[in-house]
């Protein structure tokens, strides 16, 4: 579903990304972990151009992108339409209520019919748990519903791929739960994601794959019973031996 | 300098006025007869060559805004010297270039039209600020969030960006708007016989100056106080979906 091959991301003279390759299969769920500043939230970002990849090669089923010369825009939104971003920071439009938050793309972008898409869009939010909440405008939204609204609105454009950024991590600890478990829902539906996060539990419990990023490079990849239970590379021990600890503190 | 008049002139006055029943006849009648001529300007140029100016200057201003915060170098340079002429020149001489100067050139321009594109330019200027400054308000991540659900550059200001936008611009563009009603009584000076206009023509055939200039105000201070009221409102509507 995603081959990606020799990504690199310079911001100016710091290089982020210096040659990623990864595939990703259909269907499966594959997490990001590693230290801040190791590239992950770029590497995502790069999978739907919010960042524009200084070199490489994207693939997200049959359409392809390569960053070795500019990309017109329309290739941009073309292939942008594959994947969904749900963000950090929820980024909901607040001047919107949370059913005009799910069915702006439908409707704006995609040209739906406004019916079809206010039944489609109150059936997303019924799923994520929400459905008493249509008609609230984020601001009257917890953190957790509010993320949960922001799952709905990358859904309901029929995305091939969800990527995720740090989703709880701006979420007070008794919220994450409800996020995690919508999370966990559409991996078992079968929906291809990629998840950067510091939720260890979440990776141990849904990732088929659990990648290991370091300094702009992939260190170590592996089924999350091997890269948890026994790291191979000595900076991934490192960093699981610090998440640990805090764990305890 | 000020002068007062040493001679207690000042008191006799306003005692002439009020001991002098015939006298506030006069006044009370040259009152009541100026109104209507005061408010028909008002209804038939002040209020047209506000709202139209103010429309005109609006897109104007969007588009100024966006020029400057464009990466094409170009429009950016155009909009600061587009900008910077009519900040940097007094809104008085700009009209007199539109109305009495562009003849020179062969260019005439009957006085509504003139005040208007005079008006517009000055909207234009003045509150492509507003705009830009409040475009650069909104978080980039609603950019990113209208990026990813794959909105052109046209979608994201028309249903993200400017709808928010509009609701910092409130307070700072009725500013705007409330001073060019009062600004339009410079039109008078190059002939649109909007109401401070008519007024000094009353004036100058009763020589009523402060009876007739005094009315003026207070109709400029009720059509402001009622436009203050209009902003409150507006305000509260755009309010609805921010906490408080």
């Amino acid at each position: 579903m995603i081959r990606i091959k020799n990504l690199h991301k310079k911001f100016g003279d710091l290089e982020v990304l210096k040659g990623i390759d990864l595939e990703v299969k259909k269907g499966q769920a594959v997490v990001v972990i590693g230290p801040s500043g190791s590239g992950k939230t770029t590497f995502l970002r790069c999978l739907n151009i919010l960042e524009t990849p200084s070199a490489g090669v994207i693939s997200i089923d049959e359409q392809s992108v390569d960053f070795a010369k500019p990309v017109p825009k329309k290739k941009v939104n073309a292939f942008r339409k594959q994947s969904a971003m749900v963000f950090q920071h929820y980024n909901l439009f607040p001047h919107m209520t949370a059913l005009e938050n799910v069915m702006e793309g439908p409707v704006t972008v995609q040209g739906q019919d406004k019916a079809a898409a206010r039944k489609k869009a109150e059936q997303l939010l019924a799923k994520v748990g929400l459905g008493d909440k249509v008609n609230e405008y984020p601001f009257q939204l917890s953190g957790g519903q509010q993320q949960r609204v922001g799952i709905a609105r990358a859904l309901a454009l029929e995305p091939k791929v969800m990527l995720f950024d740090e989703p709880t991590s701006a979420l007070d600890p008794e919220l994450v739960g409800e996020v995690l478990q919508v999370m966990k829902d559409l991996a078992s539906e079968g929906m291809t994601m990629v998840v950067v996060t510091h939720e260890m539990r979440f990776a141990k419990g849904v990732a088929d794959e659990v990648l290991f990023m370091d300094g702009g490079h992939i260190i170590e990849r592996g089924k999350p019973e091997d890269i948890f239970g026994h790291p191979k590379e000595a900076r991934t021990q490192q960093f699981l031996n610090l998440i640990q600890k805090t764990d305890v503190i | 300098m000020m002068k007062f008049p040493k001679d207690g002139s000042a008191k006799m006055y306003l005692n002439s006025i009020f001991s002098d029943p015939v006298r506030m006849e006069r006044l009370v009648d040259i009152s009541q007869t100026s109104w209507l001529p005061l408010l028909e300007g008002l209804i038939q140029f002040t209020v047209p060559l506000s709202i139209i100016s103010f429309i005109i200057g609006l897109i104007l201003a969007v588009l100024t805004a966006l020029a400057r915060i464009s990466t094409i170098k170009i429009l950016q340079v155009i909009a600061r010297i587009y900008v910077s002429i009519i900040r940097g020149t007094p809104l008085l001489v700009q009209l007199f270039i539109l109305f009495y100067g562009l003849p020179s050139l062969g260019v005439t321009i009957d006085p509504f039209p003139a005040a208007v594109i005079g008006f517009s330019l000055n909207v234009g200027a003045y509150a492509s600020e507003v705009i830009r400054a409040s475009i650069l308000s909104i978080p980039k991540g609603q950019w990113e969030a209208a990026d990813t659900i794959g909105m052109t550059y046209v979608q994201s200001l028309r249903r993200i960006i400017l709808p928010q936008a509009a609701r910092v611009s409130v307070p700072p563009l009725s500013n705007t708007f409330i001073s060019l009603v009062k600004d339009t009584s410079l039109a008078s000076l190059i002939l649109v016989t909007e109401m401070f206009r008519i007024a000094q023509q009353i004036a100058a055939t009763n020589y009523e100056f402060l009876l007739l200039y005094g009315q003026a105000a207070l109709i400029y201070w009720v059509v402001c106080f009622l436009l203050s009221v209009g902003q409150g409102r507006l305000e509260n509507r755009f309010d609805r979906y921010v906490s408080r």
